[in-house]
């Protein structure tokens, strides 16, 4: 703020301290600005405890060439100091822009018990907060998930409100957007599983079944599990942030407002894409996986290219491809509820929106790998 | 200063004192859109100078032009180091330096705390103690009425107190020209007269310069000594004075349907 110009480094803050008849007179002189090194203000506290205690507490600072916060803090400080052993503070001498800001400072009090001292609470406490925060977040989610299927029945019956404009772009952004990554990484799968196999199988000149292992891994399990992973972290992150960030700016309250239901609305739309588009990407996944194979076999273990397509043809069942499809079907469900279900609880901040989709994507994986434990011992009971 | 459509003249009159900050043949445009062209004024040290005009006439782009935000398509704008879009990115850091902004609704840093999000700068630019500058926000957040809030997250006080603390942030360097964007929007009328009542206080003791975006009526008439008026149809500004002496004076229809809330037609 424009003071009196800089000093020279040579004017630094002093402070005199001199006591006499009952009245404690500090002068200060110099520059005061943050760039120099202030005194102590212990002498003052010594000045002032002396006894008989004084009468007066007197600022001066006629001397004073320049100033700015770091000399309102100190006379805050002495302040207070004086305040604390009830002496009468006179500081009608400061500079008058130091008095005015130091009476606006003083004019709203401090706000009882707003100022904070961070207890941890006894153990058995944090215990039973742990289990009510636990039990209420799993009633938030039963509530979600109920949200959900009403919102879902709505659809079926035909009277779930939302744009279907908006559902176009959804798709797009989860089937074609997305076919990149899932090439690359469901490509390289194959090429690995292939790898791997490979330097067993030819131990015994069983490189043809190479084929097999990759064409029934890829198909019933790793290509749906490579795109939920692949989705969670593209797509569930991507709605948690957005519905986050439309909870932050109050869209979602304006949707309720108007009559909207977000779940039919907001979560909907992107259920559906997701649901319809991760059978087809698993799909993708799979023949993107059987050609990674493909090219272990044909170019590195010399592999006949028809035999190897026939054979990946005839050893793998058919069911499992079906059941890969249930897989991406219910992965579907699983990533897009947990990135609308985060976008949804999403707090109201910069903070919440990164911690929504942290947890969305954690959430997702989470959800990923313990359903397709389950899927799987359900297929082991039915048999296929 | 009387009310006069032929600004330039003006500007390269004043442009011989010492100016907190003087603008040249601004123009602005998002592409090829141009919001506002041949801006001319000049800010005293001192003033509480007010930026005016419609909805939507380019009042928020010039403040991100003035404090370094967003490029002018053309002009210049000087500081007392010199042209701010031309200055070399210590220049630049200098004149920021110099300057504090309170961003509409605050922009207070919502992972920090209040008492951090002041800390902030005085970390990075001072050689402070860590007590010195926890000794400077509990100062800064008293002065905006804020006393014992240090703290305390962005999301757990109220908006009206978001924009004090962000005006506390704003101060936090103690600097010498404060940019405002609609300090009073979206508080009560009491808390807008008590947002204007400090601002004049700390004009008073900082003698520091303010740039104020608003619409505010009752705010200009309350604070402003010196404005620019930009208006929308003829995308320039039509009119730079005291905005008290333009209510009295100024023949400009749409600004006087401007300053008398479109009684006068």
């Amino acid at each position: 703020m424009t003071r009196p110009a800089a000093p020279p480094r040579a004017d630094a803050p002093r402070r005199d301290i001199a006591a006499s008849g009952g009245v404690v007179t500090l002068t200060f002189s110099g520059s005061w600005r943050m760039d120099q090194t202030l005194p102590d203000i212990e002498a003052v506290r010594q000045a002032l405890a002396a006894s008989p205690a004084p009468q007066k507490l007197v600022l001066a600072g006629a001397g004073v060439t320049g100033w700015d916060s770091l000399f309102l803090t100190q006379c805050r400080a002495i302040i207070a100091l004086a305040r604390e052993r009830g002496v009468p503070v006179d500081a009608g001498s400061l500079p008058p822009g130091v008095e005015s800001l130091l009476a606006l400072a003083a004019k709203v009090p401090e706000r009882q018990g707003a100022a904070r001292t961070v207890q941890r609470a006894p153990f058995l406490e944090r215990v039973a907060d742990m289990g009510y925060g636990a039990a209420q977040g799993v009633r938030n989610l039963l509530d979600f998930t109920g949200d959900v299927t009403l919102a879902a029945w709505a659809l079926v019956t035909g009277r779930a409100v939302f744009q279907r404009s908006q559902l176009t772009t959804l798709i797009y952004q989860a089937s074609i957007d997305a076919l990149g990554i899932v090439s690359l990484i469901s490509f390289l799968v194959g090429l690995i599983l292939a790898f791997v196999g490979a330097i067993q199988l030819s131990q015994f000149g069983a490189q043809i079944y190479v084929s097999t292992i990759v064409g029934i891994a890829m198909v019933r399990v790793m290509g749906a599990i490579m795109t939920g992973i692949i989705m969670a972290g593209r797509t569930g992150a991507a709605y948690a942030a957005e519905l986050g960030t439309m909870q932050v700016n109050e869209e979602i309250d304006a949707l309720r407002t108007f009559g909207f239901s977000p779940t039919q609305f907001l979560v909907m739309p992107r259920m559906i894409a997701l649901v319809l588009m991760m059978p087809l990407l698993c799909i993708y996944a799979d023949l993107m996986g059987i050609m990674g194979g493909f090219v272990v076999g044909v170019f590195m273990l010399k592999i006949n290219p028809i035999q190897y397509l026939t054979h990946t043809w005839q050893s793998v069942p058919l069911a499992n491809f079906w059941i890969g499809l249930v897989h991406s079907t219910v992965f579907g469900v699983l990533v897009a509820m947990a990135g609308c279900y985060r976008g949804m609880r999403c707090g109201r901040s910069a903070l919440g929106v990164g911690q929504a989709t942290t947890a969305a994507v954690v959430t997702s994986i989470l959800a990923i790998v313990i359903a397709t434990a389950i899927l799987t011992v359900c297929c082991n009971i039915i048999g296929v | 200063m009387k009310p006069v459509s032929d600004t330039a003249a003006q500007a390269s009159a004043a442009a011989t004192d010492d100016p907190a900050i003087r603008v040249e043949g601004l123009t602005m445009a998002y592409g090829d859109f141009v919001i506002m062209r041949e801006l001319n004024f000049v800010v005293q040290k001192g003033d509480i100078f007010i930026i005016m005009g419609g909805s939507g006439c380019g009042k928020s782009t010039l403040l991100r032009v003035l404090v370094g935000l967003k490029e002018p398509a053309a002009g210049k704008v000087y500081y007392r180091e010199g042209s701010l879009w031309d200055a070399d990115p210590a220049t630049r850091a200098a004149i920021s330096r110099r300057t504090g902004i309170l961003y509409q609704s605050g922009a207070l840093f919502s992972s920090m705390t209040l008492a951090e999000n002041i800390a902030l700068p005085l970390s990075q630019y001072t050689a402070l103690t860590r007590k010195q500058i926890r000794e400077v926000c509990s100062l800064k957040l008293a002065l905006v009425g804020l006393a014992g809030f240090e703290d305390f997250y962005p999301s757990e006080i109220s908006g009206g107190m978001c924009k004090r603390a962000g005006l506390a942030r704003a101060m936090a360097l103690d600097p010498d020209i404060l940019f405002f964007d609609e300090p009073s929007a979206g508080l009560d009328p009491v808390s807008a007269h008590l947002l204007d009542e400090l601002i004049l206080e700390l004009r008073e003791s900082l003698k520091a310069t303010f740039v104020v975006v608003t619409h505010e009526l009752a705010s200009i008439f309350a604070i402003g000594n010196n404005s620019v008026y930009l208006d929308v149809e003829t995308r320039t500004m039509t009119a730079s004075g005291d905005p008290k002496e333009l209510l009295a004076h100024s023949q400009d229809p749409q600004l006087r349907r401007f300053l008398t809330r479109g009684q006068e037609q």
